[in-house]
């Protein structure tokens, strides 16, 4: 009875072999070496058969040792040794010339069974409304540009616009200061000098310690904004719990049809109230917690179960703390969201919103200098500030973030690039970096 | 690691509850073994002979998945990789990103030292501590050796930072090692033509090298697999790093496979990855926008599993994010969120000292504290609990208000009225909105400060003392 194998094969049977245990053991028929390969052996291959077969002799030798045969006698007269040569004896580091063949494999990630709540924004007039286009946002099956899943959407971003001139970081102000005394202006110059896939009209002199506007006025700034620009919209308020419900009420009914997305509802808010009036007139609730995990469950289940909200009409934004401010939990909150949602949690299956302005308010993105006199010169600030939202955005659309809430153009320009190349959809002229060790940089 | 649970590590552990670890119990530095919180050598009976065995055996269980490697040599000596997760949450990242500048042998010899000097000396105070960069990569941009020679003795020269060597000739990197022996610098890098010659090398010096295979895994594989079977397992993997468009993408699949293979126990390609941002600069010939495009692609591979990187921008625009992008990912998220509540002295406050209030999340108040102190002024610091949050969030969401103010300043025992000469609250300038609820609230006088506690020298001068009404 005689069975073909591998040298390979039966090299690890026998290592695998507890020979503590070997008991009763026959070994029966031929060990056949069929070696192939016409023209001669190469010599690397020769080499590497020979280890393999001095390998498995020295296997079968320590059998026969157990069984009582003394093959190191056998071995040192084969050999004209005086005795047996220890095993580290044996060459530890041949020298190799050819590559040792091996095959890269990785597995795909197979608790990730739960996809990603799909949400339009935006409605065109086939669907009621009077936007040019719409934006789609999840549908994930996987994390974030990896090759596990597809990722269905690219991630978008809205541009802030304020209903009242606000203070900004001097980097920020000089692209809006011919537009900051009108929202529908500003609206138009984000979408069409800055590329906007959306607009945010943020009404903050609602909050009765700004300016008190009235519901109704901060209405009629939510329709200049629909009209100046054909973009999805989002409504923010003004931040005041008090005062927010009744705004955003008014806004949504003069926003009927759109899709809007309504800024935000909060454990600290009348939450039903904003779920109510996305319900009645047709938009999406930002459904907003301070940077912990179990507060976005709770709300979405209130938003869901409590007010009816449709699951494809709730965004979260779990909140964006700025790079050097606490970004490391906020990056590692949206991570464990999306991860959740994607292992089947289905309160935490919804897209993710970024307030990535909030990098603004770090201090590298602003001062003009450290106000510490230790540190190393921090350079130009109008370098610098525009970097600091990118990278706090970047961070976070590696977490999972779809949407961001941005404010500087080059801001704005850079994570576009960078998220559309992960995403997969820009092209580029293929650079070839096989010597990049000698460019003249 | 092999193990996840206590239990499993305990077994091999003496049992003695002998506390030399610093653990009441054997079971207590069990689950510290497992959380990596504590070394196996802090057991120090499991060092005797007769534990020799549970000990091997034990410490090869506890071996991080993704293999430790040593980069350079005495005090400033990098450690790169020994990561076992995939995500911080799940424990946390160890060893965080290493980043080397380049020079290279083609600079004038003045520009290089002053080069490695800013590079050595870059730093930027934070939490507590400065930020500051690790290594200098030296680049054959000539492919001489003579001149490669030159340019690596004066950097070692000049600084203690560890190196990286780069050439893909072997002569030329031979003649660096050659003038860094006892540096134990990184070679960069052995590929698919010249790696005979560079394996010697790396075993004939025994310093760890880099494998470069640009996006060719089976190959880089390949070529981590010889390697080991040559004798050297200090090895480093650069899968390369393209720089845009499609390319970039397939960049990024390849980190992120690299290492959940490596994570997931395929331990033939499980070593730190090497990321190469300096790419950038092949795509872009406006220094603001590649050094704006290498800090985004530092950034994506600070984040995504790269353990070492070589970077070309030493603009404080570049540098400043990639530190903090750096300092994000590695901070342990297993430390606390906040400060204990409560009211702390800054420098020697007395009875005309002001009183500052902030929130207790640990950010904020170290922030604020070293903003304080470093300006040498004195004062109380009043950290108010709001659950970890920071002021312009707390204020918003209701964690920062004036009854939270004042329960804050009855629960220290302070009295306003008696220690202080001036019964003065000074608010942060982001909840300046809070001012008249804490004024009824706590019947004292409240002043708004800056926004930022950076300004906080500034506007003492300009507002303290108050001026009596």
């Amino acid at each position: 009875m005689t069975k073909k194998m591998k040298l390979s094969q039966l090299s690890d049977m026998l290592q695998d072999l507890n020979v503590e245990s070997l008991e009763g053991v026959t070994i029966e028929g031929d060990i056949e070496l069929n070696i192939t390969g016409g023209g001669g052996l190469n010599p690397a291959l020769a080499y590497a058969i020979g280890s393999e077969i001095s390998q498995i002799s020295l296997h079968m030798a320590n059998i026969g040792r157990i069984l009582g045969f003394p093959a190191e006698q056998l071995f040192a007269s084969a050999f004209g040794l005086g005795e047996m040569p220890q095993p580290q004896a044996l060459p530890a580091s041949p020298k190799i010339q050819e590559l040792l063949a091996s095959k890269f494999e990785v597995a795909k990630i197979d608790n990730w069974k739960n996809p990603i709540q799909e949400v339009t924004l935006g409605a065109t007039s086939a669907d009621g409304g009077s936007r040019k286009s719409t934006v789609t946002l999840g549908g994930e099956n996987a994390l974030p540009y990896y090759f596990d899943a597809e990722m269905p959407h690219r991630n978008y971003i809205t541009m802030d616009v304020f209903d009242m001139p606000i203070n900004m970081a001097k980097s920020v102000k000089g692209n809006y200061e011919d537009v900051i005394n009108d929202p529908a202006e500003w609206a138009k110059k984000v979408v069409r000098e800055f590329n906007a896939d959306m607009v945010t009209i943020h009404l903050i002199s609602t909050d009765p310690l700004i300016n008190d506007t009235s519901a109704k006025e901060a209405a009629k700034v939510v329709e200049d904004v629909l009209q100046a620009v054909d973009v999805p919209i989002v409504i923010g308020g003004s931040g005041n719990p008090e005062k927010d419900p009744e705004v955003l009420e008014k806004a949504a009914e003069v926003a009927e049809g759109e899709r809007v997305l309504l800024a935000s509802a909060s454990l600290n808010l009348d939450y039903e109230r904003i779920a109510k009036a996305a319900i009645n007139h047709g938009h999406v609730v930002l459904s907003w917690t301070q940077l912990e995990i179990n507060a976005q469950k709770e709300l979405n289940r209130k938003l869901m179960k409590q007010c009816n909200v449709p699951r494809d009409s709730i965004i979260m934004d779990p909140t964006t703390a700025a790079l050097g401010y606490g970004l490391d939990y906020a990056y590692t909150n949206m991570e464990r969201i999306r991860l959740a949602g994607l292992m089947g949690d289905d309160e935490l299956t919804f897209p993710m919103s970024s307030g990535t302005t909030n990098a603004w308010g770090a201090r590298e993105a602003w001062m003009v200098s450290s106000p510490l006199k230790q540190d190393s010169d921090w350079g130009p600030r109008e370098y610098r500030g525009p970097i600091w939202e990118i990278v706090t955005g970047l961070a976070l659309s590696l977490a999972g973030n779809d949407m961001f809430m941005m404010m500087h153009p080059t801001s704005v320009q850079v994570l576009k690039e960078i998220t559309q190349t992960l995403y997969g959809s820009i092209e580029a002229e293929e650079i070839d970096i096989t010597n990049w060790i000698g460019a003249e940089v | 690691m092999k193990i996840n649970s206590p239990l499993e590590a305990y077994k091999f552990l003496p049992g003695t509850n002998c506390m030399e670890c610093g653990e009441k119990t054997c079971m207590a530095f069990a689950a510290h073994l497992i959380d990596r919180s504590k070394k196996l050598t802090d057991c120090t009976p499991i060092l005797d002979a007769k534990f020799k065995k549970k000990f091997t055996d034990l410490d090869q269980l506890l071996a991080p998945e993704i293999r430790e490697i040593e980069i350079g040599a005495g005090e400033k000596v990098v450690k790169i990789g020994g990561d076992d997760v995939l995500y911080r949450h799940k424990l946390t990242f160890f060893n965080q990103t290493k980043f080397a500048y380049d020079v290279w042998d083609t600079m004038n010899e003045k520009d290089l030292v002053e080069r490695v000097k800013y590079i050595q000396d870059f730093k930027k105070f934070y939490v507590g501590d400065f930020l500051t960069v690790d290594m200098v990569a030296i680049r054959s941009t000539s492919n001489d050796p003579k001149k490669f020679a030159a340019a690596v003795k004066k950097v070692v020269e000049t600084t203690d930072l560890p190196i990286i060597l780069c050439s893909f000739n072997a002569e030329v990197l031979k003649a660096g090692l050659e003038v860094s022996k006892g540096k134990n610098p990184l070679l960069y890098a052995a590929n698919k033509d010249n790696w005979k010659e560079v394996a010697e090398l790396a075993l004939e010096y025994d310093v760890p090298v880099t494998l470069f295979a640009p996006n060719d895994l089976d190959l880089l594989k390949s070529m981590a697999k010889t390697f080991a079977e040559m004798g050297t397992e200090k090895l480093v993997l650069d899968p390369g790093t393209f720089p845009t468009g499609k390319q970039l993408k397939q960049t990024f699949n390849n980190f992120t496979k690299v290492r959940r293979a490596g994570i997931d126990g395929d331990r033939e390609i499980a070593y730190p990855i090497m990321a190469v941002p300096f790419t950038a600069w092949m795509a872009h010939d406006d220094p603001v926008s590649a050094s704006y495009w290498e800090t985004v692609v530092a950034s994506v591979f600070t984040i995504k599993y790269g353990d070492i990187m070589i970077l070309h921008s030493t603009e404080p625009y570049a540098m400043l994010p990639e530190l903090h992008i750096r300092d994000t990912i590695y901070t342990d998220p297993r430390k606390p969120v906040s400060v204990d509540p409560g009211m702390y002295k800054v420098g020697e406050p007395t009875a005309d000292s002001p009183v500052l209030v902030t929130t207790n999340f640990a950010l904020t108040y170290y922030t604020v504290e070293s903003d304080i102190s470093s300006n040498k002024i004195d004062c109380y610091l009043w950290a108010i609990d709001t659950d970890g949050i920071g002021v312009e969030a707390a204020v918003a969401g209701g964690q920062l208000t004036a009854a939270k103010i004042k329960k804050g300043i009855d629960g220290s025992g302070f009295d306003l009225k008696k220690d202080t000469s001036h019964n003065t609250i000074i608010l942060p300038g982001l909840a300046a909105r809070l001012q008249g609820d804490v004024e009824d609230e706590t019947g004292a006088n409240v002043m708004i400060g800056p926004a930022d506690s950076g300004r906080i020298p500034g506007w003492m001068e300009k507002n303290w003392p108050p001026q009596k009404k």
